[in-house]
């Protein structure tokens, strides 16, 4: 086996007792990369070089007996919209094509300075923007389990990474589904915490009332410590809960019985594909035979929450991307006046998809329409917070599939675009809600393609839903990997 | 002209003097370098997010309190959104319908009568960067080019809004130049025309006088000084009149106050209203102001110019004095507040202050001579004048000493031999000398030549060194003539 498909928990004993160093794990990844690029393209930059000199600096220093803790040394991939200082961040469009930030994301300082190894920046929808990474002005990712099919998105290129093995763990951002809908389809998992526990400091902001960074891992626990590496409360972050992230190992392993399990009528029916549906109530039955206690649950604002989101979503993403005119940085189309240059720049620089959102939320904020559309959207989002908190007065965890169907093929939803946001049916009331939520591989359909079931817990309930997330991945003993991770290295 | 009222409001935007930015650690400075105080959050790079800058708030609610506001205990920062080169997320972080302060008012006096001016609301915003148009002596449509300086992007930006209370120019720039005053005072801002750190717009409508219904308002801009507001202001009215009594009708737009002109020009915008798409900014949580919190602000308040022009009256000065002690320098006039505690004459004190000690502490200014002068010192020269130890123009001499750090009033006065002699022993053996030797003037005297008795008076003063109160020289002498 190659290192390129160790967990990072397994990569990191092999580190500490000196039977690989932390430039065989990049170059293990690197040669992986060799392999699966030129079909996948999950990485928009490989950072080679700057990759090798963290991971030899890595070895040296656990060499010298400094560790920096479990992601020292660790290879891992960082979605192109997490500002990254020296190395190109572009959004995956070409209004940023070839844009250098002068400054590290929280996130990624908080990576450099636990030791982590920066293998490079993947492929994402233009801006977040979609659910299965073709929207990217440089290429789509493809789907490692099967290279005609999606990854998901919008972080398919991280999703698609960890899954084949180009990096030992990546990080996404989460607006509507955007970690666990590409891992769902990946065969990977995906976490989303809760709003404000990672600080959004230099990721660049979709909807920044939803956006949240998470990890992308092998397993459940590889999440844990990628997340735990990078939560925490970041002054430079308005929005980031100032108080303590949650303790989540102690009862990490303490099985699912006793915990009270809502299934979401809502999230299940018409739409949902049988071998999802199937997966997910083999699942239930098997937590309920060791304890579980599941209690079907009614969020009737569920049915609601996929139009307030492409109401508040947009609306956010029209402000958040005007900064984008060619004045500053970026591209720049010249005109006879500035008003014109910013017009073409943008008309150039973004794809259909950003219009259509930037259009979409100019609208709702639109003197006469904001009360309508906005406005309504807002309570709406109220609404349906207030239901999940009560919900979680009777059970501890929601469960749901993560993604109403596996991975489709490439072009099968990109001349319709409400068929495409209905693959984020499922993901997007947590974003809404600010709750943290994860997708965990629990099987296969018949084509050999990754079911994910979602678990999700009430504000700062990281604690139970890790441990329940836990419970589900040891029940579904998943350990399949594409066969494209087997190639030899 | 009498048959139509002018109505006008004043929006202010006032520049606080924080140490740093308003959402960002980048220092608020002026005149400096291009571009060297900017950071990723003020440059509105991609990925960077704004912190609030809480002195910035409390100096709000300073403001606001001065105004006599209400100060909100939850208030919420939303993005205005347009696109304009030098606004570098081409959105403004500003407030819009939950401001910090509401519903104030602030005395005014303007030809001599005293109006009371609404305050609607004064809100927390950000200033935009600096558009620097080149080839064209400044002007944008004429530039071949335009540079961009971001130091001033993300200065905290206080706007005041004031209600439509004002019917004049003249009490447009009372207005304006009270509020400017109280700004200084508060001591949150330079308040400086000329360097942009206060800003002045006017809505200027007219309408039929004695109706109620507001006419159209026209914004104007761009005026550099109190005077040209008050022109600028002067000149839209008559506009108006103008267009409306030939038939016309005002349009609703931004107009520029052109100085050299004389007049205010149309912007030639496209704008009917613009429509800024406000919402609330998800980068930032509310504002909570606890009571506590505006309570300690209200303590830390100083003294309010209206206020003090108050007190100032109750102590007995007239307008007139009231107005030039109002506009002394800050640590004159607290030289005066401490003679009047300690029981000095507030009248006299204030034309002291007014007159020479002004004038001696100006002579001192331009030659950057240390002043020394403390309340006690003006109660004890006031009280010497009064008590005939001092003559007024000796007293002027002990002033000049006192400032030149000589020490107090009366030690200035004995080592300059200045004090009066007031011994009536002393002053009567000099009279007696002066008649023993002058026998023939008095007869003159006492055959009704009254002019000679100012010639004893002199002769007596000069026998005495010129020390001698002449009033009691004067009521001694008729004494022993007559």
């Amino acid at each position: 086996m190659s290192l390129a498909d160790l967990t990072i928990a397994e990569a990191g004993k092999q580190l500490r007792s000196g039977q690989a160093t932390s430039v065989d794990l990049l170059e293990a990844v690197i040669e992986r990369a060799s392999f699966t690029e030129a079909q996948l393209h999950c990485y928009l930059t490989i950072d080679h070089e700057g990759a090798r000199k963290a991971a030899e600096s890595a070895d040296r220093e656990l060499a010298a007996g400094t560790d920096r803790g479990p992601l020292h040394g660790i290879p891992l991939a960082l979605k192109d919209n997490f500002c990254t200082r020296g190395m190109t961040t572009t959004c995956s469009s070409q209004i940023l094509a070839g844009y250098v930030p002068p400054y590290d994301a929280t996130v990624v300082s908080r990576l450099r300075s636990g030791g982590a190894v920066i293998v490079g920046k993947t492929n994402l929808d233009e801006f977040a923007m979609g659910s299965s990474t073709e929207n990217s002005a440089f290429g789509p990712t493809r789907n490692p389990w099967d290279p005609e099919r999606v990854p998901g998105g919008s972080s398919g290129g991280s999703a698609a990474a960890v899954a084949v093995g180009s990096a030992l763990g990546g990080f996404g951002s989460d607006t509507g589904g955007s970690i666990r809908q590409p891992a769902s389809l990946c065969g990977v998992v995906g976490f989303k915490p809760t709003y404000g526990l990672v600080s959004r400091y230099g990721l660049v902001a979709f909807a920044s009332s939803l956006d949240q960074i998470g990890p992308l891992a092998r397993n459940v626990g590889d999440a844990l410590t990628l997340f735990e590496a990078v939560a925490g409360h970041d002054p430079l972050d308005s929005t980031s809960y100032p108080g303590p992230v949650p303790e989540m190992r102690s009862d990490l392993e303490a099985g699912p019985k006793g915990i009270r399990v809502g299934v979401v009528t809502e999230l299940s029916g018409e739409g949902y594909e049988p071998a999802v549906s199937t997966a997910m109530a083999e699942m239930l039955n098997r937590l309920a035979a060791d304890g579980a206690e599941l209690v079907e649950v009614s969020l009737p604002t569920f049915e609601l929450a996929l139009s307030c989101y492409y109401l508040i979503a947009p609306a956010e993403a029209s402000a958040n991307l005007a900064r984008f005119d060619g004045v500053r940085y970026g591209l720049r189309v010249d005109g006879e006046t500035v008003e014109e240059m910013m017009a073409r720049t943008r008309a150039e620089g973004f794809g259909p998809e950003v219009i259509r959102r930037i259009l979409l939320g100019t609208y709702s904020l639109s003197a006469g329409y904001y009360d309508a559309f906005y406005g309504q959207a807002n309570r709406l989002r109220t609404k349906l917070i207030r239901e999940i908190a009560e919900v979680h007065e009777r059970v501890d965890v929601l469960v749901s599939p993560t993604s109403p169907t596996v991975a489709f093929e490439l072009g099968a939803k990109t001349q319709d675009p409400l068929a495409m946001y209905l693959s984020d049916v499922c993901t997007i009331p947590a974003d809404l809600a600010g709750t943290p939520a994860i997708s965990v591989p629990v099987g296969l359909d018949h084509q050999g393609l990754p079911i994910g079931l979602q678990v999700m817990a009430p504000a700062l309930g990281e604690a139970v839903m890790f441990r329940m997330a836990r419970a589900v991945e040891e029940r579904a003993g998943f350990t399949a990997r594409p066969a494209m991770a087997g190639l030899p290295t | 002209m009498s048959t139509w009222e002018p109505v006008i409001g004043i929006e202010v935007h006032v520049e606080l003097g924080t140490a740093s930015k308003m959402f960002c650690g980048c220092p608020v400075v002026f005149g400096d370098q291009p571009n060297t105080a900017v950071c990723p959050t003020c440059l509105g790079l991609p990925g960077a997010l704004p912190v609030t800058n809480g002195t910035a708030i409390e100096w709000l609610a300073r403001i606001g309190l001065a105004l006599h506001c209400r100060i909100a205990p939850f208030s919420v920062f939303h993005r205005k959104n347009y696109f304009y080169a030098d606004v570098p997320k081409n959105y403004q972080i500003s407030q819009f319908d939950l401001p910090v302060c509401v519903d104030g008012w602030l005395d005014v006096t303007a030809d001599g009568e005293e109006i009371r001016v609404g305050i609607e609301r004064a809100h927390m915003e950000e200033d935009t960067g600096k558009s620097l148009h080149q080839g064209s002596g400044g002007r944008i449509h004429a530039a071949t080019s335009t540079l961009l300086d971001f130091n001033r992007s993300g200065v905290p930006l206080v706007e005041i809004v004031s209600r439509p209370d004002l019917r004049s120019a003249a009490q447009a720039r009372a207005y304006a130049q009270d509020l400017r005053a109280l700004v200084a005072e508060l001591g949150v801002s330079d308040a400086r025309m000329e360097e942009g750190s206060i800003r002045f717009d006017a809505n200027v409508s007219v309408r039929p006088v004695s109706t109620k219904e507001l006419g159209t308002k026209v914004e104007i801009k761009n005026m550099n000084s109190f005077r040209s507001l008050e022109r600028a202001i002067g000149s839209e009215i008559d506009r108006q009149i103008g267009v409306l009594e030939d038939g016309g009708a005002v349009i609703q737009e931004t107009r520029h106050w052109d100085e050299e002109v004389g007049a205010t020009k149309g912007m030639r915008t496209k704008e009917g209203s613009s429509d800024y798409r406000y919402f609330t900014e998800p980068d930032l949580v509310p504002l909570e102001m606890p009571a506590s919190t505006v309570e300690r602000i209200r303590t830390d308040l100083p003294e309010l110019p209206a206020d003090r022009r108050h007190r100032f009256g109750q102590l007995g000065l007239d307008s007139h004095l009231v107005n030039v002690l109002s506009g002394s320098d800050p640590d004159l006039r607290r030289v005066f507040d401490e003679a009047v505690a300690l029981g000095a004459d507030p009248v006299i004190s204030a034309n002291w202050i007014t007159g020479e000690v002004t004038a001696v502490f100006r002579r001192a200014e331009a030659s950057k001579a240390e002043v020394r002068i403390r309340g006690s010192d003006l109660a004890e020269l006031v009280m010497m004048v009064k008590q005939g130890t001092l003559s007024s123009s000796a007293a002027k001499e002990a002033l000049s000493g006192v400032m030149a750090g000589e020490g107090s009033p009366r030690e200035v006065a004995e080592a300059r031999d200045l004090v009066q002699v007031s011994d009536e022993g002393l002053i009567g053996a000099a009279i007696d000398q002066v008649l023993a030797a002058n026998a023939e003037a008095i007869e003159r005297l006492r055959g009704g030549e009254e002019k000679v008795l100012g010639f004893l008076v002199g002769q007596v003063m000069r026998a005495t060194g010129g020390k001698a109160d002449p009033k009691l020289v004067n009521a001694l002498l008729r004494q022993r003539i007559t």
